[in-house]
């Protein structure tokens, strides 16, 4: 009897089949071309069902050419954790009506870069920023905070809806803190609105006084989407909003983006790559807090210029 | 063998179950029979440990109703009880039920914003670490502090003439420091820590995410902490509070030191509504104390029926924070479901 050790060594087949099944994502592509060949108007892919697709249907997808106005500017921007460079030197433009999506390997800095957009990293004590972040033109430090926060709002990896009803989870985001509270009848059709841009109120439009926790995880993701939308932002800020759900969830959600991406300007990071691609109008590679590529989609995963976004893209580490 | 493309893997667990069975189809419960001596006596001991709880468990309660409804007539809840040596003539215990009410009322009024306040504190702000620690290390303090040696902090505390107007004055004008306010101040001691444990717990387990959702919907950090973590924690600080009041309801020395442990309610002062707070009183615990065959009223029926009132009143509290919890679980109101992280 030959041992595995002896046949590994003698036969040189086996470090070869690792290569030759092609990398997720290249399968994508080759799903993808035909559908992109002839591209429905976006009102189609708006006005198409979401539930029933699947999750790695792109046909959703319309494509689209370079996006509106810039609504945000990353300008040199680098953030510290204490000595810890987390974001190194990082410039990218958030265009109105685009899909920004931040990839990399973990610890790669984009989630801090994210946070860094609507303020949330100061609520780390030792982080520190360097370099300007502008909105239309205003750098944030100089928005009140909790306006920009309204402005440039976000949705967390983790569904995180409040202990209370439905309505009172929407509404949360409309209630002014501190002076009268308006009365239920007055922000009811926000609500609606808000739940009916997250493409959540047909399932739950009878039940709105009930607990939000009841929810299913992708239900409870779109409320927040919804409760995000409530606030009225220009910018949605999201971070791996699919990453604890189900492929079904996932697929209704990225659908969702695609709408939304009409009217407000979307940043988010994944590690799903097929998501990125799926999703992304404009792709962020960072690695190591480096922004390493930065372009369309198409580019960073049809033809990436750094080596090591074909190396990641590829799966070789990460 | 030359055929062979790729060598076979290996085998995934170590080839040790003979005969190729798989292991999981062997699943037996293990016997204590292979255990070491010193692990069968652990384990005997803990059987033994939990079953001797029960029984002492069942054997209060069993004795105390049995004596209880044996004594336990429904006039005895409401008639005043009066100093008579004659058993038939002493009269029920409502001053007593009621007084128990009372101080616990006043003490867990006290208790709640108080620790409710201390935890929220602790744990959304907890800045400057050095006080935040000193804060917690009181509150241990008090935690740990014998109720007795509370009770006569209080004494000496309220006879200062700064708080006369919480019990009365003697004609020298000097403030005799007890009434249901005095106590049940004290009283309040007793539950705080219990309150301000059950909240930091609670508070401690909503995920950071939550806050941080608040925070970017542009809500203040004092938003958050109302909308938001104050309302997460609800069920918390329930159980927390009736926990307390169990704790008030069964004190005795506070009663003694500080109510003046008389058999009736006795109210002082001039404000109509305020005089039996500003008045001094009894409880259960007192009234059991002096109806036992230690105290010096010597009628232990009396005293077992009043007993197993208070028992039945800590009981249901008891049920209670099972039942908030329980609710809270139902509705899903607890905050681990808020999230993993």
């Amino acid at each position: 009897m030959i041992t595995n050790d002896q046949e590994l060594i003698v036969d040189p087949d086996p470090p070869r089949p690792a290569q030759t099944p092609p990398p997720p994502i290249r399968r994508i592509r080759v799903d993808r071309e035909p559908t992109v060949a002839p591209p429905p108007p976006p009102a189609a892919g708006a006005a198409a069902p979401a539930n029933g697709a699947a999750p790695t249907s792109v046909a959703a997808r319309p494509a689209r050419g370079p996006g509106g106005p810039e609504r945000m500017s990353i300008d040199g921007l680098s953030v510290f954790y204490g000595d810890n460079e987390a974001v190194k030197q990082v410039s990218l433009p958030v265009r109105q009506g685009e899909v920004l999506a931040l990839i990399g390997p973990s610890g790669c800095g984009k989630t801090t870069l994210l946070r860094t957009l609507n303020r949330l990293t100061e609520l780390t004590a030792s982080a520190r920023r360097a370099g300007a972040v502008r909105l239309d033109g205003t750098d944030i430090d100089d928005i009140e905070v909790t306006t920009l926060r309204r402005r440039v709002s976000m949705v967390f990896q983790q569904p995180n809806p409040f202990p209370m009803s439905i309505f009172d989870n929407v509404a949360y985001a409309l209630r002014e803190q501190g002076t009268k509270r308006p009365s239920k009848k007055v922000l009811e059709p926000y609500v609606v609105d808000a739940l009916q841009r997250a493409g959540l109120y047909d399932e739950v439009s009878r039940d709105l006084s009930h607990p939000a926790l009841r929810l299913s995880g992708g239900q409870q993701q779109r409320l927040c989407i919804a409760r995000a939308l409530a606030a009225g932002p220009e910018v949605l800020l999201m971070d791996e909003p699919c990453s604890a759900l189900d492929p079904k969830s996932t697929a209704v959600i990225e659908d969702l983006i695609l709408e939304l991406r009409e009217s407000l300007a979307i940043v988010i990071v994944t590690h799903n790559l097929q998501q990125a691609h799926r999703v992304g109008d404009q792709v962020a590679f960072m690695y190591l807090g480096d922004l390493v590529e930065y372009g369309t989609a198409e580019q960073v995963f049809g033809a990436p210029r750094a080596e090591r976004t074909r190396d990641y893209i590829r799966g070789s580490f990460g | 063998m030359a055929t062979a493309t790729r060598p076979p893997l290996p085998p995934l667990r170590p080839p040790s179950d003979a005969g190729g069975r798989p292991p999981r189809k062997r699943r037996r419960n293990e016997s204590i029979g292979t255990w070491r001596w010193t692990d069968r006596i652990g384990y005997a001991a803990m059987w033994g440990a939990g079953l001797l709880l029960v029984a002492i468990g069942i054997g209060i309660v069993g004795y105390m109703a049995f004596r209880g409804v044996q004594y336990l007539r429904p006039s005895l809840l409401f008639s005043h009880p009066q100093p008579d040596l004659d058993q038939s003539k002493s009269g029920g215990f409502l001053d007593p039920l009621l007084g128990t009410v009372i101080l616990t009322v006043i003490g867990i009024t006290i208790a709640t914003p108080l620790a409710v306040a201390a935890a929220t504190w602790i744990v959304e702000y907890g800045r400057p670490t050095w006080l935040a620690r000193i804060v917690d290390s009181g509150i241990e303090i008090i935690a740990g502090t014998p109720d007795i040696v509370i009770a006569l902090f209080g004494l000496v505390l309220f006879q200062q003439s700064f708080f006369g107007w919480m019990s009365f004055r003697a004609e020298d004008g000097a403030v005799f420091g007890r009434s249901f306010l005095t106590a049940g101040a004290m009283m309040a001691l007793l539950a705080l820590p219990m309150v301000f444990a059950a909240t930091r717990e609670g508070l401690q387990s909503i995920p950071q995410h939550v806050r941080e959702a608040s925070y970017a919907l542009g809500k203040t950090r004092a938003a958050t902490i109302r909308r938001v973590l104050l309302p997460s924690v609800r069920a918390n600080i329930s159980t927390g509070a009736a926990l307390g009041m169990g704790r008030i309801a069964g004190d005795t020395a506070i009663v003694v030191v500080l109510l003046g442990a008389t058999l009736q309610l006795d109210p002082q002062g001039a404000v109509p509504g305020l005089r039996t707070l500003t008045g001094t009183g009894g409880t259960l615990t007192s009234y059991v104390y002096n109806n036992s065959p230690a105290g010096e009223g010597n009628a232990p029926q009396k005293a077992y029926a009043a007993a197993f009132v208070l028992l039945l009143i800590v009981i249901a509290l008891n049920f209670a924070v099972d039942f908030i919890a329980r609710r809270g679980a139902r509705t899903g109101l607890e905050t681990s479901r808020l999230g993993a992280r």
